[in-house]
């Protein structure tokens, strides 16, 4: 609860932080400033259950270990991301501070998003994420590509905002005692209704589309590729990573006592998604566009939580959240420091830049999951739920077998920095690197092997 | 009147509105007719929540049918918030390009 109420005002506080300051870096030491207000107001909540502010939410908004843990997690994402890529962000365009005042307002959507126990809630806590984030894809004003990302994104964000209000209206009107409290639609054994079946498939195809996976997700490479780079690093990962949290959290308290009448649909978008997702990262040249697929093929691991649905995919996904946010986060940081976003653009970057090549190989090997890294056990905790689950076991097999292929196209990226020669000597690969920059790069690719080793640490905060 | 009748014209309006989101190619009414389907699940949740109120399950319940209602002004408010950002990227758009033509923006593609 403080965290929704604190990213709100502190959003509006960067706002006139923006008017009233004409220093550029102002903003973003204010950023800073909040991002840490913001983590520690949520760590007290999570651990003494000190509320800053008593409002009456009429039980619309619901707290508890485990999601106030998602949110420090996104909180602690988004710091780490403030500070890689703080520099980058104030290079996108004029309006600094009002990049930073959208950034909070996210964060307000993400908490409302991992709290919600009505479907109104879920509706806003979506939208307060998604209305941002079409301007942010769009800032970039002169930049025809991101114009049309940020359209786009926009249209088919509306599209299937609309699909996912009819599944609310139609579970609405299904559910016999009339309310939006999601545990109230829970239904007994036997076939559920037909209006809350007709609701169940527009959320799921909504959200979905939300969470680009496949057959949904044709909207994701163009965007994300359009959106200024910095900003495609925040929305591919504490986005979507929220998505995936409230797609959880809704299928778990509405219709858990359902799973098995549509286990089988999260099965063929588990399947798609991962089949999708790796064979097409498999033929991109471009490293952005890269990892756009290789976010759809995660995403792909990610339903294997709604797939299981019991306390291992809970875990499960709380390490999936932090392991692919950092990882990912890292890379884009890298990334955006690189001149040419191609694969060939990372040629012989391990003997200009020795230290940016190895940071780089601890986030690709922890994407793809190798051991005593965070990716590893991450996805270790994924299967694991899957298997307990007891029964469509071919379904983990699959997982694996695509886990084998995207190692191909993550290692081309580390094949490309250590054995191969750039195209030109005297090219210049990489620009602006301060030494901060390589500090916080060792940190969050230290956070990455120290969640590989222990991953207790954040999963402790859950049982609290 | 019948809640069946009610659910047929806004399935229908909503149906509409996704033809129109699939056919069309001008950016501006491709967003007309994604208000088209906000509007008919307004419709549609004003329609249940009359019935709800009509029925004796609901009276005993301490929330009463009330809640849809309030959910159809969230969903003016958010569909405002909506036009805002969504017609300014449009224009925005429109003063790089000279056209809303949908088709026009295929750069992205390769």
């Amino acid at each position: 609860m403080n965290a929704i109420i604190l990213s709100a005002i502190w959003g509006i506080v960067m706002m006139f932080a923006g008017v009233f300051t004409k220093d550029k870096s102002i903003p973003k030491y204010l950023a800073y400033t909040g991002i840490i207000i913001l983590f520690i107001a949520n760590a007290m909540e999570l651990y003494n259950g000190t509320l800053l502010f008593s409002i009456n939410a009429h039980d619309m908004l619901r707290t508890n270990s485990f999601n106030l843990t998602f949110i420090a997690i996104a909180l602690a994402c988004t710091g780490i991301y403030f500070l890689l890529s703080g520099r980058d962000i104030e290079k996108v365009g004029e309006h600094v501070a009002e990049y930073f005042a959208l950034i909070f307002f996210i964060l307000c959507g993400v908490s409302l998003s991992a709290t919600f126990n009505t479907l109104l809630f879920l509706f806003l806590g979506i939208e307060i994420m998604s209305i941002p984030l079409y301007i942010l894809t769009a800032s970039d004003k002169r930049n025809l590509k991101s114009n049309e990302a940020g359209l786009k994104y926009f249209l088919m964000g509306s599209f299937s905002t609309g699909i996912m209000l009819m599944g609310i209206a139609f579970i609405y009107g299904g559910t016999p005692n009339a309310s939006f409290y999601i545990s109230n639609i829970m239904l007994g054994a036997g076939r559920m209704p037909v209006m809350i079946a007709i609701g169940l498939v527009f959320l799921l195809v909504a959200m979905a589309f939300k969470v680009s996976a496949a057959p949904f997700h044709f909207w994701t490479p163009d965007v994300y590729d359009g959106a200024p780079t910095v900003f495609t690093s925040f929305m591919s990962t504490i986005i979507k990573v929220a998505g995936f949290f409230a797609f959880i959290r809704l299928f778990e308290n509405s219709f858990g006592t359902i799973h098995d009448q549509w286990q089988n649909l999260i099965i063929f978008i588990t399947v798609a998604t991962l089949l999708i997702g790796n064979v097409t990262a498999v033929f991109q040249q471009s490293v952005k566009r890269m990892l756009a697929y290789s976010s759809i093929a995660q995403a792909g691991f990610m339903l294997l939580a709604l797939f299981a649905l019991n306390d291992k995919a809970k875990e499960g996904i709380i390490l999936y959240s932090a392991a692919y946010s950092l990882a990912t986060i890292g890379l884009f940081a890298i990334l955006i420091k690189m001149e040419d976003y191609t694969i060939e653009g990372f040629n012989g970057l391990a003997k200009k830049q020795p230290f940016l090549a190895l940071c780089a190989v601890v986030f690709l090997l922890s994407l793809t999951g190798i051991p005593l890294t965070a990716g590893f056990q991450s996805k270790f905790y994924m299967l694991m739920a899957a298997v307990e689950n007891g029964h469509n076991f071919w379904l983990v097999i699959v997982a694996v077998i695509f886990a084998a292929i995207s190692a191909y196209y993550y290692f081309r990226v580390i094949q490309a920095m250590y054995f191969k020669e750039p195209a030109r000597e005297d090219m210049v690969q990489v620009v602006d690197v301060t030494p901060g920059f390589r500090i916080m790069l060792a940190v969050t690719a230290l956070l990455i092997i120290v969640l590989g080793v222990y991953p207790e640490i954040v999963l402790g905060w859950m049982y609290h | 009147m019948d809640i069946k009748a009610y659910i047929a014209l806004s399935l229908t309006l909503f149906t509409l509105g996704i033809i129109g989101v699939l056919v069309r190619r001008n950016a501006i009414i491709i967003f007309m007719c994604i208000e088209l389907m906000l509007n008919a699940v307004n419709l549609l949740l004003v329609a249940f929540s009359k019935m709800h109120e009509a029925s004796t399950a609901a009276k005993l319940s301490p929330t009463f049918a009330g809640d849809a209602q309030i959910l159809v002004f969230f969903i003016m408010v958010v569909a405002a918030a909506e036009v805002s950002v969504g017609l300014a990227i449009i224009v925005m758009l429109y003063r790089n390009t000279h056209s809303v033509d949908v088709n026009f923006l295929n750069r992205l593609k390769n």
